[in-house]
């Protein structure tokens, strides 16, 4: 036991030697960080926080929580938003980095992956997961050269670290209505990838919900969550469960399309997410609640080449062509295209920004103001309530 | 002599014998070999998935080692794999099957996350010193259970170590969606980034963990080789009997052994959590407890020897990342890949210590092939 006790004092003793011996090492770092700026020279413009970089000089690294093979969900999405930003302003295939199936909950990962983008010479980097948020925080600071975009979270610093997102309730509103329609049983299941806490799902739960209530006051909104972004099997089960409680149309905020297989497996309709859920499950999706990112990403690199980029956070939505739904399928109730394009003439040219006045919310109390609609910082920060026909499973 | 033909006969076609100890420079050789074959395999793969192999190797190589920053990189996943392969090998002298780094690590890891989370505030040096403490402990505790109920009810340590990880994994995951939830999350379960303070310092770019590392690869090999404890674990790894007929106290070995080889786990956790993670999430051993005992074992045990698989392994992993993104090779073709080259170079070992016999030949020619060996 003794000679114990001393092996741990030896181990202290070194240890508290080893932190002392680092005080060279935020030198070392300084000194590299230096190095790298050194090699963009743009001048900075009135508008922008930092120096344009020349189209030619653009390297965009992204992060992706999984494969853009996988063909259909979240990834595929963004991907498409990547490739498509690539035509619009003509980069080579060169000036894009893709780091796949980083995983969003191994810190060590994510920041490997960041720093071999910026060994490559990456100058924007592109984080599309919300877990990749800290890292990125983290890393901004060390680079402060480099434009971290990041994804659906809720940090920025301002200068070279914003985040994007947008208002994806919108098109939830949208697919509300083609699912309120549909409806026999006047039950809908929704497979959430996050609970209430989190305003990104449960805000699109709402909306999806809203929509429903506009044209059937009389239509539930059953909710399962899964408690993970991607999790193919979670997602399978928890649609069936939906279908067993006697839901006849599956919603899905979560990246597979399981959910919507489930539901033609199961003669039931589905609104898929993501992208255009129709090529997975043609025998069940009324229509897909949809990202075009390349809006995004377009808008971003071209405001980097431009000088212009100001380091605020994106928030787009149907006018900028940001959100949308996929054109609706045959299965859809009569007169549900109507509906669906009197609700987006509302959206786009009339003011109707989905939360608007007085809401109920599932446990009695009420939300908003008359004449006053929720705040962007109410709907992507603190919407932590479901609207009155919403019955969590 | 019929006798002999019957005996003949009832030999399976293939028989596997021990063979005699071979010369040094002949298993260099053959390890040489397997190496070789393993990267011809692998180029066959590589090359069947549709790329030049010779060009895709020069990429692992040169991604793991083409500038300071990757190079830092490999060190930085050398850290853990290096400490925890140090760690097992303690116990793996003793012949005491602890397959449970991983929930050390894991168990480490949380120890040293609480005082992380709630004693930030805390004199820079004497919270890192207390975090390395509790690593170290939290570590020790979890790989003293399975000793524990070995010494007590003899059950079997290889099960019990592994089942470990698991409730260790879980107690993470229910920190993390519970009581140590990042109230600024917004729901989405994880664990808030640790303050500066609490981080460990760097030192030339990488968290000082490689400093600590290299420290222990002496000290493991110190301890090994010249301290009697160090003697007492190779006893009592050989044979139990003539341990306690030489008067040892083996329960008390098992013990202690335990506690440290599952301490330097711990601390391994400790120092990916701090160091590297700078957060306490799922991943935080992510496989490095297995991936440490192959180590352990490709390096036979050698504290020296581990220090250059594990830097060897660290390349492998860090190379092939750059791989996936400069060539668009799917992330699950570096893990066929590293599985060939584990395939041939475990598989090589076999072949040190056995040979094939087949039954049509007699004992003339098996002595033939002997001295061929010889």
């Amino acid at each position: 036991m003794k000679k114990f006790l001393s092996l741990l004092a030896v181990l202290a003793m070194v240890v508290s030697l080893c932190a002392c011996g680092n005080n060279q090492a935020p030198a070392a770092d300084t000194v590299q960080s230096t190095d790298d700026s050194g090699a963009e020279t743009g001048a900075q413009t009135a508008a922008g926080v930092m120096p344009a970089i020349a189209k030619e000089d653009i390297k965009v690294g992204v992060i992706h929580i999984t494969d853009p093979a996988e063909g259909s969900g979240y990834t595929y999405t963004h991907d498409l938003g990547i490739q498509g930003m690539q035509k619009n302003i003509g980069l080579e295939d060169s000036q894009i980095v893709r780091k796949n199936n980083v995983n969003d909950s191994d810190a060590t990962a994510i920041e490997n992956a960041i720093r071999e983008c910026i060994e490559e010479g990456c100058n924007v980097i592109f984080a599309t997961s919300w877990g990749f948020m800290d890292t990125c925080e983290a890393l901004a600071d060390e680079f402060p050269e480099v434009i971290f975009s990041h994804g659906t979270g809720y940090k920025s610093n301002g200068t070279n670290f914003n985040n994007y997102f947008g208002r994806i309730y919108q098109a939830r509103y949208l697919a509300g209505i083609a699912a309120g329609l549909k409806t026999e049983s006047n039950k809908l299941g929704y497979v959430a990838a996050m609970g209430q806490d989190n305003s990104e799902v449960t805000g699109g739960i709402n909306a999806f919900a809203m929509g429903a209530y506009s044209v059937n006051p009389d239509c539930e909104v059953y909710v399962k969550v899964t408690n993970s972004w991607f999790d193919p099997e979670g997602e399978t089960q928890a649609a069936q469960a939906l279908v067993d409680l006697g839901c006849d149309v599956i919603a899905q905020h979560c990246d597979t399309p399981n959910p919507q297989t489930v539901a033609e497996q199961n003669g039931v309709w589905g609104v898929g997410y993501n992208s255009d859920m129709s090529k997975d499950a043609p025998g069940a999706v009324l229509t897909s609640v949809m990202w075009d990112w390349s809006v995004y990403y377009t808008f971003a690199v071209q405001s980097i080449i431009d000088g212009t980029w100001s380091g605020e956070n994106y928030f787009g939505g149907m006018n900028e062509g940001l959100v949308t739904i996929a054109p609706l399928s045959d299965l859809c109730a009569d007169g549900t295209q109507e509906a669906v394009e009197a609700a987006r003439n509302q959206i786009t040219k009339e003011g109707f920004n989905v939360f608007d006045g007085v809401i109920e919310t599932n446990d009695g109390s009420t939300v908003g103001a008359d004449g006053s609609t929720l705040s962007d910082g109410e709907i992507t920060g603190s919407m932590n309530w479901y609207f009155k026909n919403v019955v969590v499973k | 002599m019929s006798n002999t033909a019957e005996n003949l006969r009832k030999e399976p076609l293939l028989r596997v014998v021990k063979r005699a100890e071979l010369p040094t420079g002949k298993i260099i050789l053959l390890r040489l070999l397997a190496v070789l074959l393993s990267l011809i395999a692998g180029g066959i793969f590589i090359a069947c998935v549709g790329q030049n192999p010779f060009v895709i190797y020069m990429t692992i190589i040169s991604g793991a080692c083409r500038s300071v920053m990757a190079f830092q990189g490999t060190i930085k996943l050398m850290i853990p794999l290096l400490i925890t392969s140090l760690g097992v090998t303690l116990a793996f002298k003793m012949k005491f099957w602890n397959i449970g780094a991983e929930g050390q690590i894991i168990f480490g890891a949380t120890c040293a996350t609480f005082f992380a989370l709630f004693f930030s505030g805390l004199n820079h040096v004497l919270l890192i010193l207390i975090m390395f403490l509790s690593g170290f402990i939290g570590g020790g505790l979890w790989g003293l259970i399975p000793a524990v109920f070995k010494v007590k009810y003899n059950t079997n340590e290889t099960l019990f170590t592994l089942m470990l990880n698991y409730i260790a994994l879980h107690i993470v995951s229910y920190l993390r969606d519970g009581p140590w939830m990042d109230p600024g999350s917004q729901g989405f379960p994880k664990i808030a980034r640790f303050d500066k303070n609490a981080s460990l310092d760097k030192l030339f770019g990488i968290q000082f963990g490689w400093l600590i590392a290299l420290i222990l690869v002496v000290l493991v090999f110190l301890y090994l080789k010249y301290a009697k404890q160090g003697y007492e674990i190779s006893v009592v790894g050989e044979s139990q009997d003539t341990a306690r007929y030489a008067g040892m106290n083996v329960k008390k070995i098992v013990l202690r052994t335990m506690f440290l080889s599952g301490g330097i786990c711990g601390l391994a956790g400790m120092i990916q959590a701090t160091g590297s993670d700078i957060t306490l999430t799922t991943s935080v051993a992510g496989g490095v407890g297995f991936t440490a005992i192959i180590i352990a074992w490709l390096a036979q045990l050698n504290p020296f020897a581990i220090l250059l698989v594990s830097f060897l392994f660290s390349v492998l992993e860090k190379g092939s990342s750059v791989v996936q993104s400069n060539f668009g090779l799917s992330t699950d073709c570096a893990d066929v890949l590293q599985g060939i080259i584990l395939f041939f170079i475990l598989g090589c070992e076999f072949f040190i210590r056995y040979r094939f016999l087949f039954r049509e030949g007699n004992h003339g020619t098996d002595t033939v092939k002997k001295e061929k060996e010889g």
